[in-house]
């Protein structure tokens, strides 16, 4: 198993947001996780990645067969995990070539391997320029700066193709895209797909799952995921909405 | 400790780091008594062999300095200073006349290559010609034929008034005067060494001209004096460095850097500055308080600032532009770093004299742990300074919470076709920001240096090659410090 996470209570601030949340990924799964606003999806994410400020209480994550709950972000990325950001983060005058090539750095000095060598980096910069349909002019630019939300979130894609993740998590890629972009973001997941790796895909909408088709689709609610499947539970809630979801559970 | 306890730690850590380069130098010195009188100023000028000249010129500014009161209005908190506890010169013993590196003290030499600037490498792969200033004196001069062959003057000041006397004394306290202001006028009467540079007319130094400085005497202050002329149609880029070993005691720098352009001539003037800042608690490190002023004298001539101060514990210092020449241009670019104790009182001033003259100012301030950070900017437009322009930006960057970041930019406009522009901004390195990175698999700390290198890098393009790569790891340094 991937990932497995047992009993998960994460808190903001003293409030708790994820209440006993379980969840597992095999390699080679694609997962949606749907749900209405504030029922933790994000947050599930960041505890996943080890953002500071979200306190695990109680449950362990465990990944590759080890509890990470105490690892730093770094680590946890030079192991494997990637988020793809609902909100990229610009970095003024640090020019995205020049973030690639330390991220990748930072995770081969991490696996005890030497830099990789300008021609293999360039080589692999236009690979994955290609695969996202990204222009040049973009990864010249310092990192998000600039960019539209189309291009911000074609350029997480084109750095989650760069780093490889065994666990890629996208934290509402769709949200902003046009059908086009969509359709250019979820070819990039599709081809990288693969049975080493794993998806989690966090999303609104079933539209995006008609390109990104998921193993499992799982609805959170109240910090809880409260109802799991196959595809068609997508199909459902897109029919039926969250209403009858919510009815359910405070009844 | 945890990783992720350990990553709260982090910064808290590289905000307290301390000086990489703490170390002494073992060579004979010959010092001056302590203290400072007409004596000491005598003793000096014939310890140096001088002219009666200029024995004079330092008598009158050491009368001067002694009516002057020391300044109080920059934002600077320090123990007095006892200008009576200094040893105002003191020189290495020259053993014999030295031809080539490889009679140079080895010991000197290694100091070099602990800074990881040896005179060898530089001479070799960089294309630079150095002049080594070691306590006061200089010790090794390099490429003095390429430099000979365009007829460029590139030596100690203390050569120059030997050598090219009539020059020194045409342009020595034109810009800053002696009276110009309680340091310049400690500064002429006590000024140890320095370099001299006069680049001909017609002449584009076809080399980047370099000095570095150490302060490694205890006791001693160090008090630069350096001239750079271009004549007309010349042009020089010119590179000043300095590290300088750990000490308990504070040391009391005042320099002073005066530049003169002819018509259509032009000097670039980068600093890398790393003087001792004193340690975690904020004991010991550098005062420094220089004066450093260029002059554009001719039309379309052009003088540009780049420095990157990083060290000391107080520097005091505003390297300015007089822009008398119609159409000459004055340019100042500064990434100020202060971290611990630091603090830090620097800017410029631009003062618009001739026709059409305009100025850029861009100042990018760096505080950390409980440092204070100000910029203090002067634009002076005149009467008779038509369609004068001026463009300043002032940033400053906060690292945790106990820091201080301050700007005073002073505006005076005589000229009512002036056009002056100021934009200033303040911010932090965001815990987004600094997560997005850790997230790509970054550490917190090399997270730090990556995103403080992308907001200081406006100022770093400026920079020769050379030097910008070494300015990129100072600032990592810098804010680094003890971890890894």
């Amino acid at each position: 198993m991937l990932l497995n996470i047992k009993n998960l209570h994460v808190s903001i601030d003293g409030k708790e947001i994820i209440k006993g949340l379980n969840f597992s990924v095999n390699q080679g799964e694609v997962h949606a996780i749907m749900g209405p606003n504030g029922t933790g999806k994000s947050t599930l994410a960041a505890a996943i990645t080890g953002r500071e400020g979200y306190e695990i209480t109680q449950g362990e994550i465990i990944y590759k067969g080890q509890v990470i709950n105490n690892w730093s972000p770094d680590k946890r990325a030079n192991e494997g995990v990637f988020l793809s950001f609902q909100y990229p983060i610009e970095i003024p005058g640090v020019s995205m070539t020049n973030f690639m090539r330390t991220a990748i750095n930072a995770k081969r000095e991490y696996l005890g391997k030497t830099p990789i060598s300008a021609k293999e980096f360039l080589k692999k910069m236009e690979a994955n320029k290609k695969l996202v349909q990204i222009q040049s002019k973009l990864t010249n630019r310092s990192v998000n700066e600039g960019f539209s939300g189309g291009e911000k979130k074609k350029n997480e894609i084109f750095q989650m193709a760069m780093l490889e993740p065994k666990l890629a998590i996208l934290d509402e890629t769709d949200s902003g895209l046009d059908i086009d972009a969509l359709r250019i973001v979820a070819n990039g997941v599709n081809q990288l797909k693969s049975e080493e790796n794993a998806f989690v895909v966090i999303t609104h909408y079933q539209r995006l799952l008609d390109y990104i088709v998921p193993d499992f689709v799982h609805v959170m609610y109240d910090g809880r995921i409260v109802k799991s499947g196959g595809k068609k539970l997508a199909l459902e809630l897109e029919e039926k909405g969250y209403e009858w979801i919510k009815e359910q559970f405070e009844a | 400790m945890s990783d992720k306890k350990k990553d709260n730690h982090v910064l808290e850590e590289v905000t307290t780091g301390e000086y990489k380069y703490g170390f002494v130098t073992k060579i004979e010195t010959d010092q001056a008594p302590k203290g400072l009188t007409e004596d000491t100023i005598r003793f000096i000028s014939k310890k140096k062999n001088e002219p009666d000249w200029l024995l004079q010129f330092r008598l009158k500014a050491f009368r001067h300095w002694l009516t002057l009161e020391e300044p109080d209005w920059a934002l600077l908190h320090h123990p007095p200073i006892n200008y009576q506890d200094i040893i105002y010169y003191s020189a290495p013993k020259p053993k014999k006349e030295l031809e080539s590196l490889d009679e140079v003290d080895p010991e000197l030499l290694d100091t070099f290559s602990k800074l990881g600037i040896s005179l060898e490498e530089q001479k070799r792969l960089s294309g630079v010609a150095v002049d080594a200033v070691m306590d006061s004196v200089s010790v090794k001069t390099t490429f003095q034929e390429t430099l000979a062959k365009h007829d460029i003057i590139f030596c100690s000041i203390s050569e120059a008034v030997k050598n090219h006397p009539d020059l020194v004394k045409k342009y020595l306290g034109t810009v800053v005067p002696y009276t110009d202001n309680y340091f310049a006028a400690l500064n002429s009467a006590v000024f140890s060494d320095g370099s001299f540079c006069y680049i001909p007319k017609g002449v584009r130094c076809p080399i980047e001209l370099s000095t570095y400085f150490r302060i490694n005497a205890a006791n001693t202050g160090q008090f630069e004096r350096t001239l750079l002329i271009a004549d007309e149609g010349g042009y020089v880029s010119y590179l000043e460095g300095c590290t300088a070993p750990m000490r308990d005691e504070n040391q009391l720098h005042a320099a002073i850097v005066e530049i003169i352009t002819h018509d259509n001539a032009e000097i670039k003037y980068s600093t890398v500055q790393n003087w001792y800042p004193g340690d975690k608690e904020g004991k010991g490190g550098i005062y420094n308080f220089v004066t450093k002023r260029g002059l554009c004298k001719g039309r379309n001539s052009k003088i540009s600032w780049t420095q990157v101060e990083t060290g000391s514990a107080i520097t005091w210092k505003y390297p300015s532009c007089v822009l008398l020449g119609d159409n000459s241009v004055g340019e100042f670019y500064s990434v100020a770093v202060t971290n611990n104790y630091q603090q830090a009182d620097t800017g410029t001033k631009m003062i618009h004299l001739g026709k059409n003259t305009k100025s850029t100012i861009i100042s990018k301030g760096i505080s950390a742990g409980k440092s204070n950070n100000s910029y203090r900017g002067l634009v002076r437009v005149s009467k008779k300074a038509d369609n004068a322009r001026n463009y300043s930006q002032c940033d400053s960057l906060l690292l945790g919470n106990q820091c201080g970041a301050h700007t005073f930019p002073y505006i005076k406009t005589e000229n009512e076709t002036a056009i002056v522009e100021h934009e200033a901004t303040t911010s932090k390195i965001s815990d987004d920001q600094l997560f997005y990175c850790q997230q790509r698999g970054i550490d917190m700390e090399k997270a730090i240096g990556l995103i403080v290198n992308g907001y200081a890098k406006q100022v770093l393009n400026k920079l020769p090659m050379e030097f910008a790569v070494e300015a990129q790891k100072l600032l990592a340094i810098t804010l680094e410090g003890s971890v890894g």
